[in-house]
């Protein structure tokens, strides 16, 4: 049998990370307006697949694994999430 | 055996689940997290006690459950470090789901398993139902007879889980009650010996944020390639218990077989198979038969996952007939699950010898020394030409 995998076991290394792009199953998507985020990060702290960056002035979702689901939105104190529907 | 390590044996009068705890303590494991239940609850409670003493180093995690015992041992082991745990019957079921990840992520756990009846209906008393049902999980699955095999068998467990051509987690297994709670001698050897035998060993690959690998990756058509190397591993992992045994038995002077053990078979024309606690009780009944005249023998099975088939054909080669004890049964094909692994390994042998299966010591049962007489006449018989049913349940009529 001819192996694709370098390993014995299923482990893969970072240069070759088989990973799901959970972005792909997504309908709507956070758009964060800057001027109301406080920077509590109360989003970060609770979306369930840790895509909520700290970008330095504000929080914004990665793309590639936000799943859409709106936790970030109904969590932020301040009403700065809104939720938009993908395309 | 040198003569250093001779002297510094120290004989004890342990319990199986002490025998055990002693063992855990020589293999300096990095994490134990387990859950109590009976009858494996001393152990535990014993390495606690080790722990409180300071004789176990080892990071004690308390859990809610066995389900978190594994998942914790997975952590653990992940990251290279050597880890253990131990439980029975309803808390191994409620395991099984990081149990088989355990495997098939390929972790060197060991782990005991004390052999006790699945429920219902309710009862905590022995025999080997909860691990024939795991039987495939993907685990090697080691088997004894005694304490003092209790507590070398788990120091070999580690060596075999370990060894980088293997990388299979292993279960040791033990019949509740008739070797947990019963006080033999046992030698426990010097911490030295142990730590020569079994050295540290760096596992790679592991969890480390400095290489940044990951475990268990998304991968599908991987799952082939996985499977068939985890089915090669196991394949290897019977000649490394054979080595393992071997220098087990160079370094502290106990050997035990390696798959199998073959007693009294060479001449014999009847042989029992036997699995744990009831194969010092036949061991017995052979000897009291060889007296009378009959060339009867015994092969004990210690390693049940993966199937010792090669050593079996072997041993049992030109056999007139084979008497298989199974204490459990396997739903499915109304026997027990040793007679179906030997009418498995045997399928096409020539001579095809005459097999007979006999169910006993199901929750807590005695098997006797009268029972194993009367299996060993029954299939003597057998040989004689006399008509006997295929599987036969011992105080069933």
């Amino acid at each position: 049998m001819k192996f694709q995998s370098e390993y014995d076991a299923p482990w893969s290394s970072s240069a070759e990370l088989h990973v799901l792009n959970t972005g792909e199953w997504r309908y709507q998507r956070p758009v964060i307006d800057g001027t109301k985020c406080i920077k509590c990060a109360a989003c970060s702290l609770f979306c369930p697949t840790g895509c909520m960056k700290d970008i330095g002035d504000q929080f914004t979702a990665d793309l590639d694994f936000c799943k859409g689901c709106g936790i970030c939105a109904r969590i932020c104190p301040v009403g700065a999430i809104a939720m938009e529907r993908e395309a | 055996m040198d003569a250093k390590s001779e002297r510094q044996q120290e004989r004890r009068v342990l319990t199986g689940n002490g025998a055990a705890a002693y063992a855990v303590r020589l293999c300096k494991p990095d994490v134990i997290c387990a859950y109590p239940i009976t009858p494996q609850t001393e152990l535990i409670e014993t390495l606690y006690r080790f722990q409180a003493d300071g004789s176990v180093g080892a990071e004690m995690v308390e859990v809610e459950g066995e389900h978190s015992a594994m998942s914790v041992l997975i952590g653990a082991t992940s990251v290279g470090g050597r880890a253990f745990s131990a439980t029975s019957a309803q808390g191994l079921f409620f395991m099984f789901e990081p149990y088989i990840f355990a495997a098939l992520q390929r972790l060197p756990i060991v782990m005991v398993n004390v052999n006790r009846e699945a429920m219902s209906p309710t009862t905590v008393a022995s025999s080997e139902q909860d691990i024939m049902l795991v039987k495939d999980a993907g685990w090697i699955q080691l088997h004894v007879e005694s304490c003092q095999e209790i507590l070398d068998t788990i120091i070999m467990a580690y060596r075999l889980a370990e060894d980088p051509q293997v990388m299979v987690p292993v279960t040791v297994s033990y019949d509740g009650y008739y070797l947990s709670y019963f006080s033999e001698a046992v030698d426990i050897p010097p911490q030295e010996a142990v730590d020569e035998f079994l050295p540290r060993r760096e596992m790679s690959p592991r969890l480390d944020p400095q290489t940044r690998m990951t475990i268990a990756p998304f991968g599908d058509p991987l799952v082939p390639e996985y499977r068939y190397k985890h089915l090669a591993a196991l394949q290897r992992s019977k000649g490394k218990l054979e080595e393992i045994d071997g220098e087990f038995q160079q370094a502290l002077g106990r050997g035990y077989g390696g798959q199998i053990e073959e007693y009294r078979c060479g001449d014999a024309d009847i042989v029992l198979v036997t699995m744990g606690s009831c194969t010092g009780t036949a061991r017995v009944v052979v000897d009291r038969k060889r007296d009378e005249g009959l060339k009867v023998g015994l092969v004990k099975i210690r390693m049940f996952r993966p199937f010792p088939r090669e050593r079996l054909l072997g041993a049992l080669q030109a056999k007139k007939a084979i008497g298989v004890i199974d204490r459990n049964v396997c739903f499915g094909w109304n026997c027990g699950h040793l007679m179906v692994e030997l009418k498995a390994a045997l399928n096409g042998m020539e001579p095809q010898p005459l097999l007979l299966n006999f169910i006993g010591g199901l929750a807590g049962a005695d098997i006797t020394l009268q029972h194993i007489g009367g299996i060993i006449d029954t299939v003597h018989s057998a040989t004689q030409g006399r008509h006997c049913e295929e599987v036969a349940f011992l105080d069933v009529e």
